[in-house]
C-alpha cells in the first residue's frame, strides 16, 4: 500500500463528490425560478440514494467476479469483504474501500446529468424510481462491460479512461430518451424559458471544473506522473473549448455568453474524460477546440428537431463524451500510457473502430433500456407531474418549499 | 392632496429622490416593476437561442403631496428623470380623499 496513492485517491473522490452539488447549481441556475429546489434536489439527493444501492448492490455488479463478460456476482453484497487491503487488480496501491468509495462518486454523478433531461416537469417519486432503476440496470452493467475485470467491452480493448462511455455518453443517450419519452415542458416553443440565476450556473461549472481534476487525475489511481497527465489535459482542453464555444457565439450571435462560457468548459471536461489517461497537451487542444463545434451544432440542431432536452444533456454529454471515446482512438498514445493503445495517428486504426464499437453498444443499450425503465416508471407512478403543478413550479408542489423568499 | 406616480428609469432614481428632498417631500414609497410604452424591450441569447423580452425594467415613485406642490414636483421629477431618449417614463397625478399617520392618527395634511 502506497500513503501517496491513498491520499490522492481519497482526495480525488473527494472533488468528484463535490462535482454533485456543483451540477446542481449548474443546473439550478438554468431552471426557471420555481423549479431551482426541484432541480437542486434531484442532483443532491442523488448522493443518498445512490451510494446506498452502490454499498448494497452496486459495487458488487459492477466491480465484482464476472460472469460471463456482463456483470459482477453478488459476492460484495453489503461491500463484504471490501476492508482496507488493497484489491490486487483495482488499484493494487491503495485500500480496497478508496477505490470503491472513489467509483461511488462515478456512480452517483452519472445518474444525476440525467436529471437536466427532465427538468421542470417529472415527479419526485418517479425520478427516485428511476434512478435506481437506471443505476442498477444500466450503469452497473456498463461499468461492468469497461471497467470491470473480465468486462466484454474492456476486453475488446476499448479505452476509456475516466468515464466518456461509462458516465457521459451513457447519461446522454439516456436523457435524449428521456426528453423524448416524457416530453416537452408545457410552453416549449411558444414562451421563452430563461435561466433564472446564471450565478448560480457559473459557480456550479467552477465547482464542476475544479471537480474533474479528481474525476481524470484520479483515475490513475496512483499519484504520479499519468495522473499530472490527466489533470493537465483536462485542464487544457476545457479551457480551449470554453473559448472555442464563446467565439462560435460571437460569429453566430454576434456576443460571447456567460452560459456559453460555462457550457463550453463543461463540454471540453466531457470530451477530454476517456481520453485523460492516454494523450497529450495538443491533443487537448484539438479535442477541447472541435467539441464545442459539435455540441453547439447538436443544440442548433435541437430546435430543428423539436425535443425538449431542458438542460442540453444530450448535447453537452452525448455529444461531446462521444466525440471525446472516437477522439481517443485517434489520439492516444502509448508514450503516454503503455497500458493504453495507440490511436490512429499513432499507427494503429484498428483502436478507432474499437472505440466506435463501444460508443454504438452504448448508445443502443442506454436507449433502450432507459426507454424501458421509463414506460414501467410510468406504469407504476407516472412520470409527469400535473399541468397545475407544473405551472404552479416543482419545489411547491414537490417539495412544499419556496425557493426565494425575499 | 394629491398622489404623484412616476414612472422613471432605475438609474434616474437617485436624482428625483434628492430633488425632491429639497421641496419638502420627504417621504415616497418606491417599487421595481416592468413595463413598456414605445421603448422596445431586447433580446437575450441563451445557448444559441434568441428571445426577445419586451418588459422593460423600471421605477415607480408614489408620493402623496399638498394640492399646491403639484407642479414643482411634476416639473422636477421631469427635470431629473428627463434623458431625451424614448423610455423616459410617464408621470399621473391623481386625487387623494383621505391620509393617516398610523402612529398618531393624525388626518389630512398634516399627516402626509
Amino acid at each position: 500500500m502506497n500513503a501517496g496513492d491513498t491520499a490522492f485517491v481519497l482526495f480525488s473522490a473527494s472533488l468528484v463528490m463535490l462535482m454533485v452539488p456543483g451540477l446542481a447549481l449548474f443546473y439550478g441556475g438554468m431552471a426557471r425560478n420555481k423549479n431551482v429546489l426541484g432541480t437542486l434536489m434531484q442532483s443532491f439527493i442523488m448522493l443518498g440514494i445512490i451510494t446506498v444501492e452502490w454499498v448494497l448492490w452496486g459495487y458488487t455488479t459492477a466491480f465484482g467476479p464476472d460472469h460471463a463478460g456482463i456483470i459482477g456476482g453478488l459476492d460484495w453484497f453489503g461491500l463484504k469483504d471490501i476492508g482496507m487491503e488493497p484489491s490486487a487488480v483495482y488499484g493494487p496501491t491503495i485500500p480496497h474501500m478508496a477505490f470503491m468509495v472513489f467509483q461511488c462518486m462515478f456512480a452517483v454523478i452519472t445518474p444525476a446529468l440525467i436529471t437536466g433531461a427532465f427538468a421542470e416537469r417529472m415527479k419526485f417519486s418517479a425520478f427516485m424510481l428511476f434512478s435506481i432503476l437506471w443505476a442498477t440496470l444500466v450503469y452497473n452493467p456498463l461499468a461492468h462491460w469497461v471497467w470491470g475485470i473480465g468486462g466484454w467491452i474492456g476486453k475488446m480493448g476499448a479505452l476509456d479512461f475516466a468515464g466518456g462511455t461509462v458516465v457521459h455518453i451513457s447519461s446522454g443517450i439516456s436523457a435524449l430518451a428521456a426528453a423524448i419519452i416524457v416530453g416537452k415542458r408545457r410552453g416549449y416553443g411558444s414562451v421563452p424559458f430563461i435561466p433564472h440565476n446564471l450565478p448560480m450556473t457559473v459557480t456550479g461549472a467552477g465547482l464542476l471544473w475544479f471537480g474533474w481534476f479528481g474525476f481524470n487525475a484520479g483515475s490513475a489511481l496512483a499519484s504520479n506522473g499519468l495522473a499530472a497527465n490527466a489533470f493537465v489535459v483536462t485542464h487544457v482542453a476545457s479551457a480551449m473549448a470554453a473559448l472555442s464555444w464563446i467565439t462560435i457565439e460571437w460569429l453566430h450571435r454576434g456576443r460571447p455568453t456567460t452560459l456559453g462560457a460555462a457550457s463550453g468548459a463543461v463540454a471540453g471536461l466531457v470530451a477530454i474524460t476517456p481520453a485523460s489517461g492516454f494523450v497529450g497537451p495538443v491533443a487537448a487542444l484539438i479535442i477541447g477546440a472541435l467539441v464545442s463545434v459539435i455540441c453547439y451544432g447538436g443544440i442548433m440542431l435541437k430546435s430543428k428537431l423539436g425535443y425538449d432536452d431542458s438542460l442540453d444533456v444530450f448535447g453537452v454529454h452525448g455529444l461531446g463524451g462521444t466525440w471525446g471515446a472516437l477522439a481517443t482512438g485517434l489520439f492516444a498514445s502509448k508514450l503516454i500510457n503503455p497500458n493504453g493503445a495507440n490511436g490512429l495517428f499513432y499507427g494503429n486504426p484498428g483502436q478507432l473502430w474499437t472505440q466506435f464499437l463501444a460508443v454504438a453498444v452504448t448508445w443502443i443499450f442506454a436507449f433502450v433500456m432507459t426507454s424501458i425503465i421509463l414506460k414501467v416508471v410510468d406504469v407504476i407512478v407516472g412520470l409527469r407531474v400535473t399541468d397545475e403543478d407544473e405551472e404552479g413550479g416543482l419545489d411547491i408542489s414537490q417539495h412544499n418549499e419556496t425557493g426565494y423568499s425575499f | 392632496m394629491k398622489k404623484i406616480e412616476a414612472i422613471i428609469k432605475p438609474d434616474k432614481l437617485d436624482e428625483v429622490k434628492d430633488g425632491l428632498a429639497h421641496l419638502g417631500i420627504k417621504g415616497m414609497t418606491v417599487t421595481e416593476v416592468k413595463g413598456f410604452g414605445r421603448q422596445r424591450g431586447h433580446r437575450e441569447v441563451y445557448r444559441g437561442a434568441e428571445y426577445q423580452v419586451d418588459f422593460v425594467p423600471k421605477v415607480k415613485i408614489e408620493v402623496v403631496v399638498d394640492s399646491e406642490l403639484v407642479p414643482q414636483a411634476i416639473g422636477l421629477i421631469q427635470e431629473k428623470a428627463r434623458t431625451g431618449q424614448i423610455g423616459d417614463g410617464k408621470i399621473f397625478v391623481m386625487s387623494v380623499e383621505t391620509v393617516v399617520r398610523i402612529r398618531t392618527g393624525e388626518m389630512g395634511k398634516g399627516a402626509i
